[in-house]
C-alpha cells in the first residue's frame, strides 16, 4: 500500500468526488416528490382536470430536475473524461 | 486516443477511454484530418444516420398510402395510426400555444417525433444518440435562436430593452438567457446519459443476474424516460416561445 503513485491517487479521489458530487440529488427527489404529492392532491379535488394537471407537474419536475443533472454532469465527467491527469 | 471532452462539431462528447472496455461509451470508429482539422466518425454518427433513414422510410411511405386514399373510403390501419399521431402532436402544441400553434407545429412534431426515436434507439440495440452532448446542445441552440428570433419580430426593440429593466439585473438576466439552451440540452442529456450508464452496468453484472432484470430496466430507461423526456423538450420549447411572443 506504500508505493501509490500520484496518478492512482488522482482517480481515487476523483471517484470519491464523484460520489459527493451525487449528494445533489437529494434535492430534485424532495422537490419532485413534493411536486407529485401536490398534483396527486389536486387530482383528487378536481379529476376533471387530471390531463392539465399531469402536464403542469412533469413540467415542473423537469425544471427541478436541472439542479441534480448538473450534479450528474459533474460525476459523469469526473468519473470517465478524467480532467485531471 | 486517449480520453478527452471534444466540442460540439466533431460530434462526441464522451470518447470511449483507454482503461477498461465499458459498453456504454461513444465508440470512435474512425477519424480523419480535413484541412487541420481532426473529425472523428464515432457510433453516435452511425445512430443517427439509421434514425434519420428510419424516420424518412416510414415517413414517406405513410404519405404514400394517406396521399392516395379518398375521402369518402373507410380508414385503414396505417390510416389510423397516423391520424391518431398528427392529432395527438397537433393537441399538445394546441393546448401550449394557442392560434400561434400553426406556424410552430410542424417543428415541434418533428422535434419530438426524432427526440422519442433517438431516446429510444437504445431498445434496439443502437447507443442512444441523444447521450451525446454534440446531438443536445444543437437542439438547445436552436431553440435560443428560435425564442429571439420571435422575440424581436414580435416586440422589436422591447425586447432587448426589457431585459435590461432595473438597470442593476441586466447581467443575471443576460446570464438567465444564455442558461436557456445549456439547461434545456443538459436535462436531455443526462436523463438518457444516465440510462445509458446505468443500463451498461446491469448488463456487466455476472450472467446469471442479466436475465429478465435489463428487460425491466429498458421499460424504465429507454420507453419510460425517453418519452417523458421527448415530452418535456418539446413543452420547454414551446413555453420558452410563448413566452416571447404573447401579448
Amino acid at each position: 500500500m506504500d508505493n501509490i503513485t500520484g496518478q492512482e491517487f488522482i482517480n481515487a479521489m476523483s471517484a470519491i468526488g464523484a460520489g459527493i458530487a451525487m449528494i445533489a440529488g437529494v434535492g430534485p427527489g424532495i422537490g419532485q416528490g413534493y411536486a407529485a404529492g401536490q398534483a396527486a392532491a389536486a387530482v383528487g379535488r378536481n379529476p376533471g382536470a387530471k390531463s392539465d394537471i399531469t402536464s403542469t407537474m412533469l413540467l415542473g419536475q423537469a425544471v427541478a430536475e436541472t439542479t441534480g443533472l448538473y450534479g450528474l454532469a459533474v460525476a459523469i465527467i469526473l468519473m470517465f473524461v478524467k480532467p485531471f491527469k | 486516443m486517449g480520453n478527452e471532452l471534444l466540442f460540439a462539431g466533431t460530434g462526441a462528447a464522451l470518447l470511449e477511454t483507454d482503461s477498461g472496455d465499458f459498453g456504454f461509451m461513444i465508440k470512435l470508429l474512425k477519424e480523419f484530418k480535413i484541412f487541420g482539422v481532426k473529425l472523428n466518425i464515432t457510433s453516435t454518427h452511425i445512430s443517427l444516420v439509421i434514425v434519420t433513414i428510419t424516420l424518412l422510410i416510414v415517413g414517406c411511405l405513410v404519405g404514400r398510402i394517406v396521399k392516395r386514399v379518398n375521402a369518402s373510403d373507410t380508414p385503414g390501419t396505417v390510416q389510423n395510426i397516423a391520424e391518431l399521431v398528427v392529432e395527438m402532436l397537433d393537441n399538445m402544441v394546441n393546448g401550449i400555444m394557442g392560434k400561434e400553434a400553426r406556424r410552430f407545429v410542424n417543428y415541434i412534431s418533428t422535434l419530438f417525433v426524432f427526440v422519442l426515436l433517438c431516446n429510444i434507439s437504445g431498445l434496439f440495440g443502437l447507443r442512444a444518440p441523444t447521450a451525446d452532448y454534440g446531438v443536445t446542445l444543437p437542439l438547445g441552440i436552436i431553440t435560443f435562436c428560435m425564442i429571439h428570433y420571435c422575440g424581436l419580430k414580435k416586440n422589436k426593440m422591447k425586447h432587448l430593452t426589457d431585459m435590461c429593466h432595473p438597470v442593476v439585473l441586466t447581467p443575471i438576466n443576460i446570464i438567465g438567457e444564455l442558461a436557456v439552451p445549456i439547461s434545456l440540452s443538459l436535462r436531455l442529456f443526462g436523463n438518457i446519459m444516465s440510462g445509458t450508464v446505468l443500463m451498461g452496468l446491469i448488463y456487466m453484472l455476472p450472467r446469471y443476474v442479466t436475465v429478465g432484470i435489463p428487460a425491466a430496466a429498458h421499460v424504465y430507461f429507454d420507453i419510460f424516460s425517453g418519452c417523458i423526456q421527448a415530452y418535456v423538450i418539446c413543452m420547454l420549447t414551446m413555453v420558452y416561445i410563448t413566452d416571447k411572443i404573447s401579448d
